[in-house]
Order: C-alpha cells, then sequence, then structure tokens
C-alpha cells in the first residue's frame, strides 16, 4: 500500500496550501503512487510539485474532491485531527500534539462546531459474534475425528478458564469498537469516525452521494435493526453504518437525502421522508415464471446435473466430483432460488428524492436512486421472454454496486420507469435502430444482425445480442470520452466500432458500424458529450 | 519528438530470446536465434510505422488521440472531462529524455496517454490542457 501513504506525506505538506491544493495533491500523489513510484518517491519535492499543480486540482473538480475525502480518511488520525481544527481555527498547530492526544482534539473541535455525534444502535457488537462459531464449527466439520480427540481431552476447568478469557476479551473488543464508532451529520458532509488501534476518520459531502440504501439482514430484522449504505463516487469500498435502529436509519435515510438535495439544514429534519408514489410491483408467479423462462437458470442447472456424472466417470475420484460440484450447485441455486429470494416483492416507487426500490422475501433492501445519478440503463429481453413482451432493466450508478433496476416488467411500464430515471429520454424504437451494413457479416457472422445504434438528441443507444437482446442508454451529458477503434479485419470491410465511455467503468459499443459513418458520429457524439451537460440538473436538485 | 523507445525494448528482447537456445543447447541450436532475429527486423520496421501513427491533436473544445495501424483507435476527450493531467516518466524513458503524458477522465475505461513526449513540450501539454480543464470544468 504505498497510495495512502504517500498520499499522507503529500497531504501534509498541502496542508499549508489551503483545500484546493490539498484535493490536487492528494488525488495526484495517490495516483502517482499507483501507478508509477519513481514518481512520487515519498519526497518532499514531488510533494511540493503536485502542490504546485493547484490548477490540476481545480480540474479535478467533483471526483477529486470526493477521492480527497477518501484519501484524507486514510491518513493518519494526527493529521485528521489537525484539519478539524484547523477547521474551528482552534490550534494551528495540533498536528504536532502527537497520537495521545488526537482523539481530544477531534472531540473539542467537534463539539466547537455544535455538531452532536452520534453512535451506533448497542446491538451492533453482536453482529460479529457468529464468526468465531462458524470458524469452530468449520473446522469440527472438516476434521472429525480431531474435533472429537480435543474435545475429550478438554475437562471443565480448561474449558471454564477458556471461557473466562475468551468471553471478557470477546466482549471488551465489541465494546471497544462500538464505543469508538462516532458518526455526525453536518451541514454539508456526513462524518465517521471508527477504530480504537487504527483510527479512521472519512468526511462525505453530501452533494456527493450517489445512493442511500437502508438493507436488513434477516437477524437484523429479527432484532429491529437496520444497515445504512452510502454510495460515493471514486470508492472501492461502500461506507456503512451498521447497525442503526430501523426507524433511525430510515430517517437518517431521509434527512440525508433531504441536505443532499439541498433542502435548507433547518427544514431539513422536518422534511422527514419524501412521500412516494408506487410505480410498478412485481407479482411473485411473474418473477417465478421469469425465471423458468431465462435460459441462465436453465444453463447452470443442467450444468450442474451433468458434468458431476461425466466427472465420475472419466476419474471415478469423490473428491474431484464434490470440488466441481459444490460450486455447481451454488451457481445454479444462486441464479434462480437466489435471485427470486432477492427479487421477491420488487417495488419501484416514485419519491422527490429519487426512485425507491424495496425488495427482498428474507433480507430486506431499501434502495434509493437519485435523479441523474445514472449513467447507463440496459434494456434485455431474452428470447423466451420476447413473445410475453417482458424485458429486464439494468442500469449502472457511479460507485454503486446494485444494477437492477427492474427485475421483469412488461415493456411499456419499463419505459416509463426508464424515462424516470433518465429525465427526457424516450427508450427508440426498434425499428429506429439502424443496422449494421451488410458486410458486416464478413466479421461476425450471424450475430451481426443483432448490432444497432440509434442517437437521439438525449441519448446514445446502441443494441446488441441476438437471443438476448440488450439495448443500453447512455445519456450524453454522462459520456466521459469518446473512441473508435478498427482492428484489420474491419478495416478491411470498412468498418469500425464505436465506443462511448461512462463515469460508471463502463463501456458501450455500437460495434461494426460503417467507417466514414463511424468517423463522423465520432466528432458528433464527442460534441454533444461537451454540450450535454449544459442543460444537465444541478447536484442538488432542489435548491 | 519521440524516440524509437519501444523498438529499443523489443529489440533487446528478441536478442535475449534468440541467443539463450543456442547458448544452452550447442551451435546448432543457434537457429532458434533466426526467427526471433526475422521478428525483431519485422518488429523494428513495424514499431516504426506504430511510432509514426502516435499523433495528438489540441482541438478547440477536445483532446484527439491517434494510434495504431492495424488496430487503429481513435480517442476524443473533451476537455471538460479530464479530471486529472499527468506527467509520468520511468527510468528508461528519463534516460532517452522523454516522458508521457496521461489523461484521466471519470471513466477508467479512457485510457489517453502520449508517450514519448519532449519533457518541455509533455509540461506545456499538462499546463495547457489543464487551463483548458479548468475554464471548461464540467461535473460528472
Amino acid at each position: 500500500m504505498t497510495a495512502p501513504e504517500a498520499a499522507g506525506d503529500a497531504g501534509a505538506a498541502a496542508e499549508a496550501a489551503g483545500d484546493t491544493g490539498a484535493a490536487g495533491t492528494a488525488r495526484t500523489a495517490g495516483n502517482a503512487g499507483d501507478t508509477e513510484a519513481t514518481r512520487t518517491a515519498g519526497d518532499a519535492g514531488a510533494a511540493a510539485e503536485a502542490a504546485g499543480e493547484t490548477g490540476a486540482a481545480r480540474t479535478a473538480g467533483n471526483a477529486g474532491e470526493t477521492e480527497a475525502t477518501r484519501t484524507a480518511r486514510n491518513a493518519e488520525a494526527p493529521r485528521t485531527a489537525a484539519e478539524v481544527a484547523g477547521d474551528t481555527g482552534a490550534a494551528g498547530d495540533a498536528r504536532n500534539a502527537g497520537n495521545a492526544e488526537a482523539p481530544e482534539a477531534t472531540r473539542t473541535a467537534g463539539n466547537g462546531n455544535g455538531i452532536a455525534e452520534r453512535r451506533l444502535h448497542p446491538v451492533t457488537p453482536l453482529r460479529r459474534a457468529w464468526a468465531p462459531v462458524a470458524v469452530v464449527i468449520g473446522w469440527a466439520v472438516h476434521d472429525p475425528d480431531g474435533a472429537q480427540r480435543h474435545l475429550t481431552r478438554l475437562d471443565t476447568t480448561t474449558l471454564l478458564i477458556g471461557l473466562a478469557v475468551i468471553l471478557p476479551a470477546a466482549a471488551l473488543y465489541g465494546f471497544c469498537s462500538w464505543w469508538f464508532t462516532h458518526f455526525a451529520v453536518t451541514e454539508t458532509e456526513l462524518r465517521i469516525r471508527t477504530g480504537l488501534v487504527f483510527r479512521r476518520t472519512a468526511h462525505i459531502r453530501l452533494e456527493r452521494l450517489q445512493a442511500v440504501d437502508v438493507t436488513q439482514p434477516l437477524l437484523a430484522r429479527v432484532a429491529g435493526v437496520a444497515k445504512l449504505k452510502l454510495d460515493v463516487i471514486g470508492t472501492d469500498k461502500k461506507d456503512e453504518l451498521a447497525f442503526l435502529g430501523a426507524d433511525e436509519a430510515r430517517a437518517l435515510r431521509a434527512e440525508l437525502l433531504a441536505r443532499a438535495a439541498g433542502f435548507a439544514p433547518e427544514t431539513a429534519h422536518e422534511v422527514g421522508e419524501a412521500p412516494s408514489r408506487q410505480m410498478l410491483r412485481v407479482p411473485p408467479g411473474v418473477l417465478a415464471m421469469s425465471l423458468v423462462l431465462s435460459g441462465a437458470t436453465w444453463g447452470s442447472l443442467a450444468a450442474a446435473l451433468v458434468v458431476p456424472p461425466v466427472l465420475w466417470l472419466a476419474t471415478e475420484s469423490l473428491w474431484t466430483v464434490l470440488a466441481v460440484a459444490l460450486p455447481l450447485l451454488g451457481a445454479a441455486g444462486a441464479s434462480s432460488v437466489g435471485r427470486f429470494v432477492a427479487e421477491y416483492d420488487w417495488t419501484v416507487a416514485e419519491s422527490p428524492d429519487g426512485l425507491r426500490l424495496d425488495h427482498g422475501l428474507l433480507d430486506r433492501a431499501h434502495e434509493t436512486v437519485p435523479p441523474g445519478r445514472v449513467q447507463t440503463v440496459r434494456i434485455v429481453e431474452p428470447l423466451l421472454w420476447r413473445r410475453r413482451g417482458w424485458v429486464r432493466v439494468e442500469l449502472d450508478v457511479a460507485g454503486s454496486s446494485n444494477s437492477v433496476l427492474v427485475p421483469v416488467a412488461p415493456r411499456e411500464i419499463a419505459e416509463v420507469v426508464v424515462a424516470r430515471v433518465l429525465p427526457g429520454v424516450t427508450v427508440p424504437e426498434q425499428a429506429a435502430l439502424s443496422p449494421s451494413p451488410r458486410r458486416a457479416r464478413w466479421c461476425v457472422p450471424v450475430w451481426w444482425r443483432g448490432y444497432g445504434l440509434a442517437v437521439t438528441d438525449a441519448v446514445f443507444a446502441a443494441r446488441s445480442g441476438l437471443l438476448r437482446r440488450s439495448l443500453a442508454l447512455v445519456p450524453h451529458a454522462k459520456v466521459q470520452s469518446v473512441r473508435m477503434t478498427q482492428g484489420p479485419w474491419e478495416r478491411a470491410r470498412g468498418l469500425a466500432d464505436v465506443c462511448v465511455d461512462t463515469g460508471a467503468n463502463k463501456t458501450v459499443r455500437a460495434r461494426l458500424r460503417d467507417a466514414a459513418e463511424a468517423r463522423e458520429l465520432l466528432q458528433a457524439q464527442a460534441e454533444r458529450s461537451r454540450t450535454g451537460r449544459r442543460d444537465a440538473r444541478p447536484d442538488r436538485w432542489m435548491a | 519528438m519521440r524516440r524509437l523507445l519501444l523498438v529499443v525494448w523489443l529489440g533487446l528482447i528478441s536478442l535475449a530470446a534468440g541467443l539463450v537456445p543456442g547458448l544452452l543447447a550447442g551451435p546448432a541450436w543457434a537457429a532458434f536465434a533466426l526467427p526471433p532475429l526475422a521478428l525483431m527486423a519485422w518488429g523494428w520496421v513495424m514499431l516504426e510505422r506504430n511510432w509514426r501513427s502516435w499523433r495528438y491533436a489540441e482541438r478547440a473544445d477536445d483532446l484527439l488521440i491517434s494510434r495504431g495501424v492495424l488496430w487503429h483507435e481513435e480517442t476524443v476527450v473533451p476537455y471538460g472531462r479530464m479530471q486529472l493531467v499527468e506527467v509520468a516518466s520511468g527510468p528508461v524513458e528519463r534516460h532517452f529524455g522523454l516522458a508521457s503524458v496521461q489523461l484521466h477522465t471519470a471513466a477508467a475505461a479512457t485510457d489517453a496517454t502520449i508517450p514519448g513526449l519532449d519533457p518541455a513540450e509533455a509540461e506545456r501539454l499538462r499546463d495547457r490542457l489543464t487551463e483548458l480543464g479548468e475554464a471548461r470544468s464540467a461535473g460528472l
């Protein structure tokens, strides 16, 4: 991990350079650390040079800032303390305060700001209690004889001593991890402070928040608590607050979304949960039917049923067969039963702070997709669904892992939902898509018929797939860069591919276009992506 | 402005690959050195072509990078979408007095690198792109 270290050094150097400078330095240093060690070299020269690039920080703009928040939280506690203290104008030299005083410094600074810090729900320490138990059981199952031997050797005294040591230790650990986790909502940020030995402070800027999800695993449902997950661009890992009381989690989500939407801080508490209007609910029967009719279910099931007997005939080794069969069965279960359980009672509702998705049979999840944060939408149409006119809608949100918008729905309803997540977009008709030229059959024999492209005022829409048709929609405002690629075989036929890159690390390809058309498209798309941003919504969509 | 940095690399590798079988398994096996040498000669020509094919243009509103002969690729990055501009220079590049400029947007798939630039030119380009990006900055 050179990046966080380098970022720490650079951050220290950049503190004097002010906020923008810090953002630029942290990001630049972080990146250089990732790619090329020589450049950063951890010395002051590199940091100073990076600090000189304040312009870069401005270019880095929004993502840079988010990135900086992430880096800042990776850095060590004293630095963070110094930053917070610097905010309130307390001690400019808090950085020298040393490790022991750092937490105090942060606390006083926080109180000075008038920010109420809160703790998680007291049931939280129990959430990891099952892990050691599971390890012991797993070991016992793995090695039954050894477990038996060890059990007989244990007498009551050792057992009691063991329990007397382990239980308080576990309780102490659980209590400490709960005691030292705080969070606070300020006007512009959500601050999470955690860790006893390795302290970590995350400052999440609210207008950069991509989505807030409330999930309730089965046990948490029993205990009446919920987990709050926060999606921010540029972070690999989701920040989560686990666990909060179910009502508290809902209220906090409403408050975060209201603040992110730009409501005044005083009214943000009272706004409460925005009213929602149900748009779509998937009946369990339709969901089950759609799974029965999709190829993935049958494919994985067939693999799970066919491969193990074949292997048995070939090797006659029980362990090989088991090693192959178990993952296959797992995959089959995940693609049929698992999907059914996860997508059970899928409800899409519309509310001012975005689309609400509620789903799950055992684990309930409540997700919110804020408007204008969707980068790509894919409308997927498997072969057997076509007669019924069903489609599945998937989406990409930067920094978020949830990808399903509608598991199954009639096309017209799905298009209405898509129009809500991509404001001002109508899904192009099948007939409006222009197919690849006929000579494309020399490049991709049968499947060339599946490729199609339509560019409207609002979206770039590319279709692919013959049996499982998939139409990808990218709003022009979300296009980060445009590429045209051409291999030797395509060049001989006068064809080229056009790729559009979006912020969710997804690339949408329009394959096998006529070369001249592709070139024109490249220019036109770059122009559209540049101008498309102008009439896009602001980050704080209600301010 | 750009040097045959890539040619040097491939030349060394193919030379080593050609000599090792010859030295280890007697002179008769040294014939194995011929295909890599032929490959090297061919690669020399091809890399020369590839090197020539790299070009970039600073246009009014976007940066155009075009590269490749057989696998041709053209990338257009609007200035407003640039998140970060980076100048990097590895040990070999430094030895030949070169540097490369890399652009990052919010999309990781955007692979906009301009290798083998003169360091002064690389820095000029970086400052220029940063300035343009600042003027046309847009969100995500």
